[in-house]
């Protein structure tokens, strides 16, 4: 899932005093499962800020709440749009994705971030969670027993560990365990450590970060007429 | 201070609601400050209860449950204290002083230690000042009976 955190009161607040009527707009998928921007967040976080702009004289801006399904997608968004006129601002907490499509769905309403949208993730225990994936759009954990180089190694090497790892923790911080080592002792357990013996090649990056926005399209499950591939 | 400070204490049922209730007992003097809330366990509380506590302009909240360890249903209390930890730090950044909300464990026997601590709390809110959110003196007592209405409503598992 989208993992992401609140931003500060103050940056939120400062961002919005300027309208005078703003709703907050929660998302039901990722965002609440992490905590950050589901029904409840939204209830705690316009409660904050109305008492954060009140202490800056500004009680006459309106905040309120509310929290769809999914932020990221029209049909979702579609439930919202009857109350949208009566805002002059949106304070989405969704992810990037949802910020952004909230944006797309109306043009001239300024739409603001409430949260930092941090990564690909999973829960590693009650509320921590821990990056997994970093969509490179190219998955190749097939070569490397499961275990990611690109989001486990702090250098994102493909050909084994640098001279930072010691003890099995990686040299960026103690706690850190060195992604090479997970990998070997994962493989080890497999029993496919041959598969080191070869140099495995330069990621593509082709798939990534390169070439602007990427784009899924199914052909199949489009709606004839409405598929591009632009 | 311009009026006198007004204070909520939500209160577990099993230890600090029953403390208040030995205070009254034993006749114990405390101020009259404190608006006692009951919960089933202080693990009910939630951070966004604390919040309207003070949205409705609420000078001090106290919250009181069970000695650690004591715990009717085993770990309330520890999630409580973390929760408040929470609202302490939303507090400091919307611009409250964090000192107005307090976390305190007791058990039922301690009527003396529950009037202490709202001895304590009066005393400490009293140095602060009164909340700069407190609305019209005379409503301020409505917003309060409005929090336990709405609380009760929610225990008895109304929707909001």
């Amino acid at each position: 899932m989208i993992v992401a955190d609140r931003k500060k009161i103050p940056e939120i607040r400062d961002m919005i005093k300027d309208h005078r009527r703003v709703l907050l707009v929660g998302c039901g998928t990722c965002v609440t499962v992490c905590l950050a921007g589901g029904e409840r967040e939204v209830g705690i976080l316009g409660s904050a800020l109305r008492m954060a702009l009140r202490l800056q004289n500004r009680g006459d801006v309106v905040v309120d709440e509310c929290t769809i399904e999914r932020q990221c997608e029209d049909a979702f968004i579609d439930l919202l749009a009857p109350r949208v006129s009566d805002y002059d601002a949106i304070c989405s907490l969704g992810c990037g994705a949802g910020v952004q499509a909230l944006a797309e769905r109306f043009p001239k309403m300024p739409v603001y971030p409430g949260l930092n949208t941090q990564f690909m993730g999973i829960l590693e225990s009650q509320g921590v969670w821990t990056e997994k994936c970093a969509g490179c759009g190219n998955c190749r954990l097939g070569e490397f027993a499961g275990i990611c180089p690109i989001t486990r190694c702090a250098k994102r090497l493909f050909n084994g560990p640098c001279g930072g790892s010691r003890d099995g923790k990686c040299e960026v911080h103690p706690d850190l365990g060195c992604g090479w080592q997970l990998i070997y002792d994962r493989a080890a357990n497999l029993g496919i450590l041959d598969r080191f013996e070869r140099i495995v090649p330069p990621h593509d990056w082709s798939t990534g970060l390169d070439g602007g926005p990427r784009k899924v399209v199914r052909e199949d499950q489009c709606i004839a007429g409405l598929c591009s591939r632009g | 201070m311009n009026e006198e400070p007004l204070i909520l204490a939500f209160c577990c049922h099993y230890c600090a609601y029953a403390a208040a209730d030995l205070a009254g007992s034993m006749r114990l003097q405390y101020p009259g400050n404190v608006r006692v809330l009951r919960l089933p366990c202080t693990g009910k509380l939630e951070v966004n209860y604390l919040l309207a506590a003070f949205e409705r302009g609420v000078d001090g909240v106290i919250v009181a449950g069970c000695l650690e360890g004591g715990c009717h249903f085993l770990e309330g209390n520890l999630r409580a204290r973390r929760r408040v930890e929470r609202a302490r730090q939303l507090l400091a950044e919307i611009g409250l002083e964090p000192e107005r909300l307090e976390i305190f464990n007791l058990s039922s026997a301690e009527g003396t230690r529950f009037a202490e601590i709202a001895t304590t709390m009066v005393e400490r809110v009293k140095r602060l000042g009164n909340s700069p959110l407190r609305p019209d003196p005379k409503r301020i007592e409505h917003e309060v009976q409005e929090i336990s209405r709405q609380a009760e409503a929610m225990l008895a598992g109304e929707k909001r």
